[in-house]
């Protein structure tokens, strides 16, 4: 990748980690963990690689992104401000009764595709909307995430055999395998790997993927465009809580947010973060 | 009575399918491994690049479905009522109820009349599953005519809608040509001042039935149809009770959450009078020829005249 632009997508980057903090901490609730782990992706993908139009959220020709996965509104949510979706500062009412973002992604709000968040849907209406594509001959992807426990859904069985019977190449799965889930870690609590095999054997393309380096990044998005009659999972090997360094790793953050001190810690460390890159 | 046309509204929803398909090129149908019964295969046959078949899977149907609805297409998503309202149930509340995309659910093979196949497909719960989901349409069609019409009005309506259709050939009574389907209207089919009758699906004939026996035994016995579960005409049902102030439902349908609860409903808040619902009562079904099980069930002219003169006393 060009050095300027992986700069520039690792400060984007930390700063949609802060709004993750910003939001989980003001919420007093949410997903941390799941959401500090998908935010280099989401950050590549709303500002490198989707064909999206802020200005005209609804173009239908758009790129799609459901997250699947959708506890972990809050990178979603954070990437969108970013980019420009809706103001910053909605972040500090995530949550809060009346304000624009639900606990889980909702369809009304601007740049979410898809309401989402009980686990294994979002991959079915993703299909769905691939299939719809392909239909009407329209040149748009669809990307959904989903989490490496969600994977633990049937549905999610459903929707991949049904996407590779349907040669579905527009759309592109990611698995944010972090490892852990809340009862602990994935191989302890019900196992779903091999998780590469079982994408495989399903019919679909499977890559491997950094979810933390931008070259394996945009190497795996690269050649997910190359892949032809098959739908594809890129499978992401992440750090759940990454940037911020008591949360990673840790599956006691999967679903807890911050109390003053710990988001003041995590907002210190997140804006050194920032000054190295910028400086 | 031996002209009268029998057609399953299965089978009026396959018709009407096919032949909305001409008149919207948005109009997509899937199924999952029941084309043949659920009678979509004749939508299939004449738009095989429209008919997209999921396999037995009806969770991921519903959400490939509201996938359509939320990129502009139309999908009409088919199974038995047992798998579309039941098993897909937490599906069609969050990929299609809450996001309130244009989803159309045709589940067929709805309640007792599934006969022989028994209580695992006899879905005597769906209505009650699905009054529970805000902003979802309800229809439930008495006969072919109205089957035709309500598939007709569910492609006009955006929204989601579940539509309700059965096994069993029944009695055509609705006259097409003059026929009219309005979403959300009952229809007053008789006149009657002594009690109302209020029915659904495949209980309207039998509602009439029985509303013109009871006439020559000197009762005068009015009859509503209630095709649109939701939104429920208020006014038909308060102005029933305001005028005969009996009511009794008939459903096809658990007596739990359908149309006996929602009438009630109605009538406790507008105008309170006694009603006495026929259904399938708190108990699952059981294996047998259709005719036979609604008779054993009491969803017959019989028990709707028994149940009409002992409540009042004749």
């Amino acid at each position: 990748m060009d050095e300027a632009l992986k700069k520039q997508l690792q400060v984007t980057a930390c700063k949609v980690r802060m709004g993750i903090i910003e939001g989980v901490y003001n919420a007093k609730s949410g997903h941390p963990g799941g959401s500090l782990s998908i935010a280099d992706t989401l950050t590549y993908l709303y500002f490198a690689k989707m064909n999206i139009y802020p200005d005209k959220p609804d173009l239908p020709d758009r790129d799609r992104l459901v997250l699947s996965k959708g506890h972990t509104a809050p990178a979603l949510y954070s990437t969108l401000a970013q980019r420009g979706y809706f103001d910053v500062e909605e972040l500090k009412s995530l949550r809060h009764v009346g304000a624009l973002l639900q606990g889980h992604p909702c369809i009304h709000i601007p740049g979410v595709d898809m309401s989402s968040g009980s686990l294994g849907q979002g991959i079915s209406a993703a299909a769905g909307m691939a299939l719809s594509g392909k239909i009407s001959s329209q040149p748009y992807k669809v990307y959904a995430i989903l989490g490496d426990g969600e994977i633990e859904e049937g549905q999610v069985w459903e929707a991949a055999m049904f996407a590779a019977h349907y040669q579905l190449d527009n759309l592109v799965a990611i698995v944010d395998n972090n490892g852990l889930q809340i009862d602990g870690k994935i191989s302890d609590v019900c196992s779903p790997y091999p998780i590469t095999d079982k994408f495989k054997a399903f019919g679909w393309h499977v890559i491997e993927m950094d979810a933390h380096d931008f070259d394996s990044i945009e190497k795996a998005f690269n050649e997910a465009e190359t892949v032809s009659q098959m739908p594809v999972a890129i499978i992401q090997k992440s750090v759940k809580g990454k940037g911020v360094s008591f949360m990673e790793d840790q599956v006691s953050w999967h679903g807890t947010a911050p109390n003053a001190e710990q988001y003041a810690a995590a907002m210190e460390e997140l804006e050194n973060t920032l000054k190295g890159l910028e400086g | 009575m031996s002209d009268v046309v029998k057609i399953a509204t299965r089978e009026s929803y396959g018709n009407a399918l096919a032949e909305l398909g001409d008149k919207y090129e948005n109009l997509y149908v899937l199924d999952a491994d029941l084309a043949a019964a659920t009678k979509t295969g004749i939508f299939k046959k004449k738009f095989p690049d429209r008919f997209f078949d999921c396999g037995i899977a009806e969770a991921n149907m519903m959400g490939v479905a509201a996938g359509l609805a939320a990129t502009g297409k139309i999908p009409f998503a088919s199974s038995f009522a047992m798998f579309a309202a039941g098993r897909a149930f937490e599906i069609v509340r969050n990929s299609i109820g809450y996001p309130h995309l244009n989803v159309k659910i045709g589940a067929t093979h709805a309640g007792i009349s599934v006969g022989e196949d028994g209580a695992t497909h006899q879905c005597n719960e769906d209505i009650a599953l699905m009054r529970t989901i805000p902003g979802m349409t309800i229809i439930n069609p008495a006969d072919d005519v109205e089957a035709r019409a309500a598939v007709a009005a569910a492609v006009e309506y955006v929204g989601p809608v579940y539509m309700r259709f059965g096994r069993l050939a029944v009695p055509v009574f609705n006259d097409k040509d003059s026929y009219k389907f309005e979403l959300g209207k009952g229809i007053q089919l008789r006149q009657g001042s002594d009690i109302t009758i209020i029915a659904t699906g495949l209980m309207v004939n039998e509602a009439l039935i029985a509303a013109d026996t009871l006439k020559e035994q000197g009762i005068s016995a009015r009859v509503i149809n209630i095709h649109t579960i939701k939104p429920i005409d208020r006014e038909i049902i308060a102005k029933a009770a305001a005028e005969t102030k009996l009511i009794v439902t008939v459903e096809e349908h658990s007596i739990i959450g359908g149309l006996g609860s929602a009438v009630t409903e109605v009538v406790c808040e507008e105008c309170p009078c006694k009603v006495v619902r026929i259904g399938v009562n708190d108990e699952f079904g059981c294996s047998g020829p259709a005719v036979e099980l609604l008779k054993k069930f009491g969803l017959s002219s019989e028990n709707i005249i028994k149940t009409v003169r002992q409540l009042l006393n004749k």
